[in-house]
């Protein structure tokens, strides 16, 4: 990857997850430890990979991400709203009665989004759908779909992972968010879903193993997912849940409560600080 | 009665599917249940068109909405007990509530699924699927029935459940029956009670007015197969007009046809009500018909039924 490119998705990461602060805060809720954890996938999808048009959002040729992690709405709504799909001072209205932007990603309230997710395990099967629906139709739009680790211990993610095994969905590709940690612990301390890695494959998937931060390996990942052909891709991408803010990285706790408004003044002044060292 | 058609509303379905498989935006999906549910019908025609999901009915539920995303109409089948029990969830939060075009077609639903026995006769689903915001429910009376229900739900936009029987059933409809979404159909007028009957309780309504005219109760008979949204017009006239209702299903008589006739009623205008239906039990292994006598899902309990409902007129 061009050191240019790296820099300005660099940037555009760092706007994602003060947008998910902003959101979180001033909603005095919601899930910042997973979404900063994706927000640099969520980045390169948007910014990179994924042909999608703001001005066209339902667009039939369009590539689609189901937010399977529902949770982490926020990274999806900043990574939108920077796009261009709305305006960036929505995300303040996170959680708000009269907001756009529901807790849980919902198709009916908000540009850009294409499936309403939130009830985890659910995401991984209407990305199938998508997926088949576009083979069936002869058209080449690919289908993303971020799971959380945790939520891969749901089973219904193991039918979706047969199916789209079985039904040879190259135009699918899945992204593990494996930052190891969900609501009451380590997955080890919860209930274990590795191998992860082995469990796909023998699901008919095509494994791919990078660092969830890094561009230049997920620019690779994806990559690979587009020229690997007759297998569905999964890219299991270890992450750090709350990646950015230096108090909530790698911390449980983070998984589910809202930063108070000394946390967000440390938080947004790192992140100010972050981008501040990308200018050249 | 020998003349009488018979003949199981999840043919019918079958068959409805089939004339639909014109259609370039239909799809139907089963779950490994294609000889039961008899979409084969379908698939033996429209083979590219069939998506068989197997043993999986929640992954199918995420599978249909997928598919419906992209501009299908999609069909998704299974038996009442998983396609509204198990996936109740993925029904809800994955169908529902992103208002997606996805048609369930639920069959082998209620006590006459017969010798499979409990674990496989759902009399919960109705009440399940009422639950959910914007949800179609039909639950026709026959073959006739089903097969206009099938054609009504395609020409629907938004999810529809649609409950159809194991069992060959009488048909009470001509063949030039003319389905509309959302209407009750009086089948025979009368004013001392009303029987407000769904699926294959409508044909037992029809032999208990007889009875009940024999014992000089002149009794109305009122079909209703979209049990939401629920025809409160045809409903408060009967209570208006005749003062006692009684209703019977092959459903329990919690959150089902019952209830939804004693809300309607309760509001609008309170007259006895009595219900008909599977009494907070679970059913069991058995001939289908022998199992609706045993259960008490027949003419001869609409009977007493409505005399009960009669006794407490005012």
């Amino acid at each position: 990857m061009e050191e240019s490119k790296k820099l300005s998705l660099k940037k555009i990461a760092v706007d994602v997850r003060k947008g998910i602060i902003e959101g979180t805060f001033n909603a005095k809720s919601g899930h910042p430890g997973g979404s900063l954890s994706i927000a640099d996938i969520m980045t390169y999808l948007y910014f990179s990979e994924m042909n999608v048009d703001p001005k066209n959002p339902d667009d039939e040729n369009r590539d689609r991400l189901v937010l399977s992690k529902g949770h982490t709405a926020p990274a999806l709504y900043a990574a939108l709203a920077h796009k261009g799909f709305f305006d960036v001072e929505l995300l303040k209205t996170l959680r708000k009665p009269d907001s756009m932007l529901q807790g849980h990603p919902s198709m009916r309230y908000t540009p850009g989004v294409d499936m309403s997710t939130g009830s985890l395990g659910q995401g991984i099967s209407v990305a199938c759908g998508m997926a088949l629906a576009g083979k069936l139709k002869g058209k080449d739009y690919r289908v993303y779909v971020p799971l959380g680790d945790g939520e891969i211990e749901e089973g219904q993610v193991w039918e979706a992972a047969m199916f789209a095994g079985n039904r040879k969905l190259d135009n699918l590709c899945a992204i593990v968010d494996y930052n190891n940690l969900q609501i009451d612990g380590t997955l080890e301390e919860v209930n274990s879903p590795y191998p992860i890695k082995e469990k796909f494959e023998s699901f008919g998937w095509n494994v791919v193993e990078i660092c969830g931060h890094c561009f230049t390996q997920i620019e690779e990942a994806f990559e690979a997912a587009k020229a690997c052909k007759g297998k569905p891709t999964c890219i299991v991408a270890k992450t750090v849940k709350g990646k950015g803010v230096s108090f909530m990285e790698d911390k449980c706790d983070w998984h589910g409560s809202a930063p108070n408004a000394e946390q967000y003044a440390i938080a947004m002044a790192e992140l100010d600080e972050a981008a501040k060292s990308l200018e050249v | 009665m020998a003349d009488v058609i018979k003949c199981a509303t999840r043919d019918a379905y079958g068959a409805a599917l089939k004339e639909l498989g014109v259609r370039d935006d239909i799809l139907v999906l089963d779950a490994d249940l294609a000889k039961a549910t008899k979409t084969i019908t379908f698939k033996k025609e429209f083979p590219e068109k069939f998506i068989d999901c197997g043993i999986a009915e929640s992954n199918m539920m995420g599978i249909a909405a997928g598919l419906a995303t992209a501009g299908y109409t999609v069909f998704a089948s299974s038996f009442a007990m998983f396609a509204a029990g198990r996936a109740f969830e993925q029904v809800r939060n994955s169908i529902a509530y992103p208002k997606l075009n996805v048609k369930i077609g639920a069959t082998h639903a209620g006590i006459s699924v017969g010798e499979d026995g409990a674990s496989h006769q759902c009399c919960e689903d109705i009440a399940l699927m009422r639950s959910i915001p914007g949800m179609v429910i039909i639950n026709p009376a026959d073959d006739v029935e089903a097969k206009a229900a099938v054609h009504a739900a395609a020409a629907h936009e938004g999810p529809v459940y649609m409950r159809f029987g194991r069992l060959a059933v009488p048909r009470v409809n001509s063949e030039d029956y003319k389905f509309e979404l959302g209407k009750g159909v009086e089948l025979k007028d009368g004013k001392d009670v009303t029987i407000v009957a769904t699926g294959l309780m409508v044909g037992e309504a029809l032999i208990a007015a007889e009875t009940l005219k024999e014992e000089g109760i002149d009794a109305r008979v009122i079909n209703i197969h979209t049990i939401k949204p629920i025809d409160k017009d045809i409903l408060v006239k009967a209570a208006k007009e005749t003062g006692a209702i009684v209703t019977a299903e092959e459903h329990s008589i919690i959150g089902g046809l019952g209830s939804a006739v004693t809300e309607v009623l309760a509001e609008e205008y309170p007259v006895p009500v009595v219900r008909l239906g599977v009494n907070d039990t679970f059913g069991k292994s058995g001939p289908a018909l022998e199992l609706l006598k045993i259960f008490g899902l027949d003419a001869a309990n609409i009977v007493e039924k409505a005399k009960k409902a009669v006794s407490l007129k005012k």
